[in-house]
């Protein structure tokens, strides 16, 4: 698998001929904050605002599939919550992860359901268990959980038993 | 006949009165003709516990909203105060028709952030065992979709051969559904002895008792009217919805993991793609039944060319000691006390591992902070995102053929709600 590639800089030389950073760097040239080729995995990290764009412009280069919006919560780190994109191409056979950091207070992003209708369920599975809000989103309510619920489970904070 | 009619007072308004009274005619243009129709969380054809609101006019379709979380237990949750380890039983627990490929994935992500080698025989021995897996999977599959279909006899069939496949899996592991035989690096067990030659007796016959049900399915003219052009699915719809597995190459789309992105040796084997433009409930019917005599042909070679060797990895700080050397070296036993009272630290990372599962694209994605507990664990599951093209799939078609189109998507409400 090699060395790992943890700056956006290392990773944009090795690099230079994937077709995902190829196209992000001609569309979107400050939208990678950061980038990381770890374990035969590119992960690149973009600005929270750019994503739908990010993810249309992706589309377009032939990442045709998404595959899972999910997030991870890093509590009592800032920005908290990093909502994490996979994204696959049938053509080229390769995957791609996004990360969109999204701070504490009043988390929300922009939805992609406008890009790949599929991130409905997904957004809306985010939005019950970790509270992030999807902006744009056609119907943003609780999936897993019944609507009367308190609070978002998969927070750090949220304690395994529940509440009792 | 007495005319009731007749004899009732006046001012008591008679069937036929009643009938026009409540049920107002709807008037060209107006939408008030349409019903909502609750079908759930217990109805039968559901495969467990999901409910549809359905909006109907008349017969007909008009909106359909699947309303899931019946089943939420929290796994991911859960995952996150265990050790790496203890997390395999529960991932047998989140799909309960295809527990192995849930081990698999789970083991090759946490293999993946571990970058640990396998050795061969134990990944000739997962490919086997998913392969079964599979044929265990599909055969319920077969069974429940055309008992939803009025076919009442396959069922009986199917699960005769299933019977087989469990009690290998019992055999293996000493469980017939909960398996958790894969271990992270590895199996636990070396098979028993006449593991093979159980899995060879069965293989033997399953292409003819898959002929046994396609004689009775493939030329029934109710089994082929209910299924042929219901529940359309376009590629481009599929890809749009996340659809992945037998739905997908049903619609078209050329895409399987085992072929296209390859883990645990599965590139080592020979096997097709079924692949349909059809698009309907039929294709999706022939598509799975052609992967069933496909996975046979994956097992026959995993039997043939099944290499000698270990079949857990050379790491004594991850993979739990051999018994025997437990009491008769203090190393070993020095591990296995470490492994089990406080586990293994991971190195921090992220990994994300697809596998192809009976349902289509099972991803476990795991990240680790360094310590021996999965900092998150996220299982990305096909029939979460099969369910999503329901709707489609169902709009404009009679009541009748959502019992189908369920059917024939073979969702597991277990790892949609996890």
């Amino acid at each position: 698998m090699g060395e790992a590639l943890l700056t956006k800089q290392a990773v944009f030389e090795s690099l230079a001929q994937n077709v995902a950073i190829q196209a992000l760097r001609a569309a979107h040239p400050d939208a990678v904050t950061n980038a990381k080729f770890d374990r035969g995995e590119l992960t690149l990290v973009i600005a929270a605002d750019q994503i739908r764009a990010v993810c249309r412009t992706l589309q377009t280069a032939g990442y045709n599939f998404l595959e899972d919006v999910t997030c991870v919560d890093w509590y009592p780190a800032e920005p908290r919550f990093q909502v994490t994109y996979h994204i696959l191409s049938h053509k080229l056979k390769e995957r791609v992860r996004l990360h969109a950091m999204v701070e504490s207070i009043d988390p929300s992003v922009d939805s992609i359901v406008p890009v790949w209708p599929s991130a409905n369920f997904y957004e809306r599975e985010v939005w019950d268990l970790f509270g992030v809000r999807f902006n744009g989103h056609p119907g943003l309510r609780r999936i897993m959980l019944p609507e009367e619920w308190e609070g978002h489970p998969l927070r750090k904070d949220y304690p395994v038993e529940g509440y009792r | 006949m007495p005319d009731i009619d007749n004899q009732r007072a006046p001012e008591i308004p008679g069937f036929v009165e009643t009938a026009t009274l409540v049920t107002p005619r709807p008037e060209e243009g107006s939408k008030d003709h349409t019903m909502v129709l609750n079908m759930g969380p217990q109805h039968p054809s559901t495969h467990g516990v999901l409910r549809v609101v359905l909006e109907i006019d008349g017969e007909t379709v008009i909106k359909l909203v699947p309303d899931i979380g019946y089943l939420h237990t929290g796994i991911e949750k859960t995952c996150e105060a265990k050790f790496y380890q203890q997390v395999v039983p529960l991932t047998d627990r989140i799909d309960y028709l295809s527990p192995m490929t849930n081990n698999l994935c789970y083991c090759l992500a946490i293999e993946k952030l571990l970058q640990l080698e396998i050795p061969e025989r134990a990944q000739w021995m997962r490919v086997l065992l998913n392969e079964l897996t599979r044929l265990n999977s599909h055969l319920v599959w077969l069974g429940t979709h055309a008992m939803d279909i009025g076919a009442l006899t396959v069922f009986l069939y199917t699960f005769r051969e299933r019977e087989e496949i469990l009690r290998i899996f019992e055999h293996v592991s000493g469980q017939r559904m909960m398996t958790s035989y894969f271990r992270i690096g590895g199996l636990a067990l070396d098979p028993p002895l006449d593991f093979f030659d159980s899995v060879q007796a069965l293989i033997k016959i399953l292409p003819e008792k898959i002929d046994e049900y396609e004689n009775l399915l493939t030329g029934n003219p109710i089994f082929i009217n209910r299924l042929k052009n219901v529940g359309y699915l376009s590629p481009d719809d599929a890809i749009a919805l996340g659809v992945t597995g037998p739905p997908l190459r049903a619609s078209g789309v050329d895409w399987d993991l085992r072929r296209d992105m390859p883990y645990s040796s599965y590139e080592k084997f020979k096997f097709e793609v079924p692949v349909s433009s059809e698009g309907d409930v039929w294709a999706r019917y022939i598509v799975r039944l052609r992967e069933m005599r496909e996975s046979v042909k994956i097992c026959q070679q995993a039997l043939d060319g099944m290499p000698e060797g270990p079949i857990k990895a050379d790491a004594p700080h991850v993979v739990l000691p051999d018994r025997e050397k437990m009491k008769t070296q203090m190393e070993a036993l020095i591990y296995h006390f470490k492994i089990v009272t406080e586990g293994f630290q991971v190195p921090a990372g992220e990994v994300y591992q697809a596998v192809e599962s009976p349902r289509g694209e099972m991803g476990y994605y795991a990240v680790s902070d360094g310590t021996a507990k999965p900092y998150r664990v996220h299982m990305r599951n096909p029939s979460f995102a099969t369910l999503q093209a329901l709707e489609t799939m169902c709009v404009g078609r009679l009541i009748a053929d959502v019992v189908a189109v369920i059917g024939s998507i073979d969702i597991v409400l277990g790892e949609i709600d996890r």
